[in-house]
C-alpha cells in the first residue's frame, strides 16, 4: 500500500495517493465508532507535536489521531516553553532527535518551514506539516476533500475521486494556507475551483493557478457551485488596507442569509474554523442543514490517523496493520 | 610575467616594478624578477567592487577588513567599496578613515569606503558628508545601502550636496512601504510558495523618482543591484535624456532566478530578490549594450545560523567575491555577449570611474598602477567552500561547476595570489610596509 516518508504539500501528491489517503481515512472513521475507538497500530512510536504557533483545533485533533492509534505523544507548544523565547527550529528539533521520535507534526508560521526541517538533516523524522505560515496546510486539504467526497458519494464513497465537483473557495486566499492546500488538492482529485474575494486578498500571479478567479460572489453563487468554502478573514487585514472595513466585508464577501438563501439545498457550506460569526459567515449558514463544519472537524480525526499511520508504517518495528485496515 | 594576453586580444610580456607596469613587449627579463607563465591565460586589469559589505567595525563574525580582503584578491579584485551598514554606521570621518586604514595595512585590496547618507541609515538627517569626503578616506561614494534613502527630500538634498566633492548617490531602489515583510519576487511563484512578494514596481518607482531628481538638481546618481526588465527601461530612458546615472547589476542577477526558491533553501534570498528568467534575460542584455554599466558583487556575508532556518527568519545576501568573475564569465562571457575587453570595463575601469578611484583608467601602459588579475578561462570547478576565504559560507553555488579560475592577482605590484593561492598576510602586509 501507499507510504509516505513526509506529508510535506499536497502537491507531492498523485491522485492515487491522494485517494487511498481518504480511503484509509474511511476504514480510521470506522475504527471511532466501535466500543473502544483504538486501533493500536503505533504502540510504542512516538509523536511530537511541535507548535511553534498555536493552534488548539489543529494541535488537540493530531493528539487525538495519535493517541487513538496507540502512539505517545509530546506536545510543544510556542506558548510557556522554550519555542518561545526564541529557541531556534534547529535547535528545538535536534532536541526532539536527541529524545527519540519518530514523527514531528510542526505547525510554523514560516512558509516553507516543514520543507526545511525535512530537508535539514537534524532530525531523521517523518515530517507532517500541520501548517506553515501561508503556505500549505496538506491535512486540512485532506480533511475538506475527504468531507466533500462523504457528503456527495457516503457509503460508495470509498475509490472515488472528486471529478465534476464544483467548488468555491471565498475571501483572504492570499494570506490563505488552506486556500493553497484545497486548490492544489481539489485539481489532483478532478475538481474544479472557483476563487472569490476582494482584489487585494487574491494572489499575484493567480491566473497562472489551475483555477478561475473573480471578485463577485453573487455572481459565483449564479453559477451554483457544489461546495461554497468560506475562509476566515483576520481583522489586522483591514490595517493594512486590504479592505476598507468588517461592514464592506461582510457585505460584499460574507454568507449571509440572503445568499445563504440562494443555495441549492444540497449545496455543501464549509469553512476550516475558528469562524467569525457576522463578517465572513452568517450565524444562520453555520448552523444551517447544509453546514459541514463539524464535520470537517470529525474528519480531520480521521485524516490525521491515517497520514499518521502512513508515514510511520514500514518505517520502524513496531507498526502493524490492525483488523480493518484492507486499503 | 610572460605571454599574457591582454583584454584587446593581443599577447605581451609584462615587467613590473616598484609597483607599477614598467615595460611591455615580448622577451622581457630582469635579473632577480619573480616569473610567472601566463601562456595561455587572460590577463584584466584589477577588478573594482563598488558594492561589498565588509562587516567590520561591528559584526566581525561575518567578515572582517581582512577577511574580506582575502575573500577580493582571492577573487581577482584589486579594490572594494565597503558599504556603509556596519556598527558604527560609516557616518562619520572616523569610521571611514578607520576601515580605510585597515585595507591598508593588510594591502590585499585598496578599500574604499563607502559613506552613509544619513545619520545612522535612519533617513532622517544627512551623514557628515563633508568630513568623510574631506577625510583621509577621500570618500566619494556615498549609500544607505541595505536600506532606501526614501524620503524625496533628503534624497534631493544628498544629490546636491555630494556633488560639492564630485561625489555620487548610490540608491539601494526599494520603496518601503511596498516591501514590507517582503521575502521574493511578486508573482505566481511567491504566491504558491506562500512568501510575501517584492513586486518589480517597489525598485522601479524608486529608480524613475531618483533619475528625475538626479535631472532636477544636475547631480550623478548610481543605482544599485539593479534587477528587474522594468528598471532597465526606466533607466535607458534617463540615459537618453542625459540624466547623469548609472548602474550596476549584480553577478547572482546575472544567473540565477527566482525558481531556485522553491525548496526553501535560504542561501537564495537576497535582496533586491532573484528574479523571472525573463528580467536575468534582460539584464545580460542590458549589461551588453551599457544601458548598465557595470557589474558590482554586493557580496553579503552572514554566519550559518542566519541562513539555517525557515526563508522567512533567513537573513538577505549572498556572498559573491570569490565567485563574481567565474558567474559573470559563465552568464555573458560563455554566452558570446560580452568578450575580456567588456568585462575589463565593466569590472575594473568603470567602477573606479563611477568611484573616482584613481589608477584604473589606463590598465596595461607603461607607468599605470600594477593592478591586475590572469585568468584561466578554460578552467572549470565544482565551486566549494574551499574556494571561499572570507569568514561566511552563504555562497548560492556550491556544488554548482563553474567556468574560470583566478591564478594571480597583483595589488599596487604585489602579488596577492600565485598559483591560484592566497599569498600569506605577513608576505602581503610586510611588502606594503616596504
Amino acid at each position: 500500500m501507499t507510504q509516505l516518508r513526509h506529508l510535506l504539500s499536497v502537491r507531492d501528491l498523485d491522485r492515487e495517493t491522494a485517494v487511498s489517503i481518504l480511503d484509509l481515512a474511511e476504514d480510521m472513521a470506522d475504527v471511532a465508532t466501535r466500543a473502544v475507538p483504538k486501533l493500536p497500530t503505533l504502540r510504542g512510536r512516538t509523536v511530537a507535536n511541535l507548535f511553534f504557533e498555536d493552534s488548539t483545533r489543529t494541535r488537540l485533533s493530531f493528539e487525538a489521531a495519535a493517541k487513538r492509534l496507540g502512539a505517545d505523544v509530546i506536545t510543544v507548544s510556542a506558548r510557556g516553553s522554550s519555542v518561545s523565547k526564541g529557541e531556534s527550529l534547529k535547535d528545538t528539533t535536534q532536541t526532539m532527535a536527541a529524545m527519540g521520535v519518530d514523527a514531528v507534526v510542526l505547525r510554523h508560521s514560516a512558509s516553507g518551514a516543514a520543507r526545511v526541517l525535512a530537508d535539514s538533516g537534524w532530525i531523521d523524522a517523518a515530517v507532517i506539516n500541520a501548517g506553515d505560515g501561508t503556505h500549505e496546510h496538506p491535512t486540512q486539504g485532506l480533511l475538506d476533500a475527504y468531507t466533500m467526497r462523504k457528503a456527495r458519494h457516503g457509503e460508495r464513497a470509498r475509490g472515488a475521486s472528486l471529478e465534476g465537483l464544483r467548488v468555491t473557495i471565498v475571501g483572504d486566499i492570499l494570506h490563505s494556507r488552506v486556500a493553497r492546500s484545497n486548490v492544489w488538492l481539489l485539481q489532483t482529485l478532478g475538481a474544479t475551483v472557483h476563487l472569490v474575494g476582494p482584489e487585494t486578498l487574491l494572489p499575484q500571479g493567480v491566473e497562472g493557478w489551475p483555477v478561475t478567479s473573480g471578485t463577485d460572489l453573487d455572481a459565483a453563487l449564479d453559477e451554483k457551485p457544489d461546495v461554497v468554502m468560506m475562509l476566515r478573514v483576520q481583522s489586522e487585514r483591514m490595517l493594512a488596507a486590504y479592505f476598507p472595513n468588517e461592514r464592506e466585508y461582510a457585505r460584499q464577501w460574507g454568507l449571509d442569509e440572503v445568499r445563504l438563501a440562494r443555495l441549492a439545498p444540497d449545496t455543501m457550506v464549509m469553512h476550516p474554523g475558528p469562524m467569525n460569526r457576522g463578517l465572513e459567515i452568517s450565524s444562520a449558514a453555520a448552523d444551517s442543514a447544509r453546514s459541514l463544519v463539524l464535520d470537517q472537524v470529525t474528519n480531520g480525526v480521521s485524516i490525521r490517523m491515517a497520514v499518521l499511520y502512513l508515514v510511520l508504517s514500514g518505517s520502524g518495528s513496531s507498526a502493524t496493520t490492525g483488523a480493518g485496515l484492507g486499503a | 610575467m610572460r605571454a599574457a594576453t591582454l583584454p584587446d586580444g593581443s599577447r605581451t610580456d609584462l615587467l613590473i616594478d616598484a609597483g607599477i607596469i614598467a615595460e611591455l613587449g615580448s622577451g622581457l627579463s630582469r635579473a632577480g624578477a619573480t616569473v610567472i607563465d601566463a601562456d595561455g591565460l587572460q590577463a584584466l586589469p584589477g577588478l573594482v567592487d563598488l558594492h561589498t559589505h565588509l562587516r567590520e567595525p561591528g559584526f566581525e563574525q561575518s567578515e572582517t577588513v581582512l577577511s574580506g580582503s582575502r575573500a577580493a584578491a582571492a577573487g581577482g579584485f584589486t579594490a572594494v567599496h565597503a558599504m556603509a551598514n556596519t556598527s558604527p554606521v560609516a557616518d562619520t570621518a572616523g569610521v571611514v578613515e578607520q576601515v580605510a586604514s585597515l585595507g591598508d595595512q593588510h594591502g590585499y585590496v585598496t578599500v574604499r569606503p563607502i559613506g552613509a547618507v544619513s545619520m545612522g541609515l535612519a533617513g532622517e538627517r544627512l551623514s557628515e558628508i563633508g568630513a568623510m569626503a574631506q577625510s583621509r578616506a577621500a570618500v566619494r561614494v556615498f549609500s544607505d545601502d541595505g536600506k532606501c534613502v526614501s524620503d524625496a527630500l533628503l534624497m534631493r538634498r544628498a544629490l546636491e550636496y555630494v556633488t560639492t566633492f564630485g561625489g555620487v548617490v548610490a540608491q539601494h531602489a526599494q520603496e518601503p512601504r511596498l516591501t514590507e515583510g517582503a521575502q521574493l519576487n511578486e508573482g505566481t511563484l511567491s504566491s504558491e510558495l506562500g512568501l510575501a512578494g517584492w513586486p518589480a514596481v517597489a525598485e522601479e518607482a524608486i529608480i524613475a523618482r531618483d533619475v528625475l531628481l538626479a535631472q532636477h538638481v544636475g547631480a550623478r546618481l548610481h543605482v544599485c543591484h539593479l534587477s528587474t526588465a522594468g528598471s532597465v527601461e526606466v533607466v535607458r530612458w534617463a540615459k537618453a535624456r542625459g540624466i547623469q546615472v548609472t548602474a550596476e547589476v549584480t553577478p547572482h542577477h546575472l544567473l540565477l532566478d527566482e525558481q531556485l526558491a522553491v525548496g526553501y533553501d535560504a542561501r537564495f534570498k537576497v535582496n533586491p530578490p532573484l528574479r523571472r528568467e525573463e528580467d536575468v534575460l534582460a539584464l545580460r542584455a542590458a549589461l551588453a549594450e551599457g544601458v548598465i554599466d557595470i557589474v558590482a558583487t554586493d557580496h553579503a556575508p552572514h554566519p550559518v545560523e542566519a541562513k539555517e532556518c525557515a526563508w522567512q527568519e533567513a537573513a538577505f545576501g549572498m556572498v559573491g567575491l570569490e565567485s563574481a568573475l567565474s558567474v559573470v564569465q559563465a552568464a555573458v562571457v560563455d554566452t558570446g555577449q560580452l568578450g575580456w575587453g567588456d568585462i575589463a570595463r565593466v569590472l575594473s575601469s568603470k567602477p573606479a570611474e563611477i568611484g573616482r578611484l584613481a589608477g584604473y583608467d589606463a590598465p596595461f601602459t607603461v607607468g599605470a598602477p600594477a593592478h591586475l588579475t590572469l585568468i584561466d578561462p578554460a578552467a572549470r570547478r565544482s565551486f566549494g567552500v574551499e574556494h571561499l576565504h572570507g569568514k561566511s559560507v552563504n555562497s548560492p553555488y556550491l556544488g554548482r561547476e563553474l567556468p574560470g579560475r583566478v591564478v594571480a592577482t597583483v595589488h599596487r605590484g604585489v602579488a596577492t595570489v600565485l598559483d591560484g593561492e592566497l599569498r600569506p598576510q605577513e608576505e602581503v602586509a610586510a611588502h606594503v610596509a616596504n
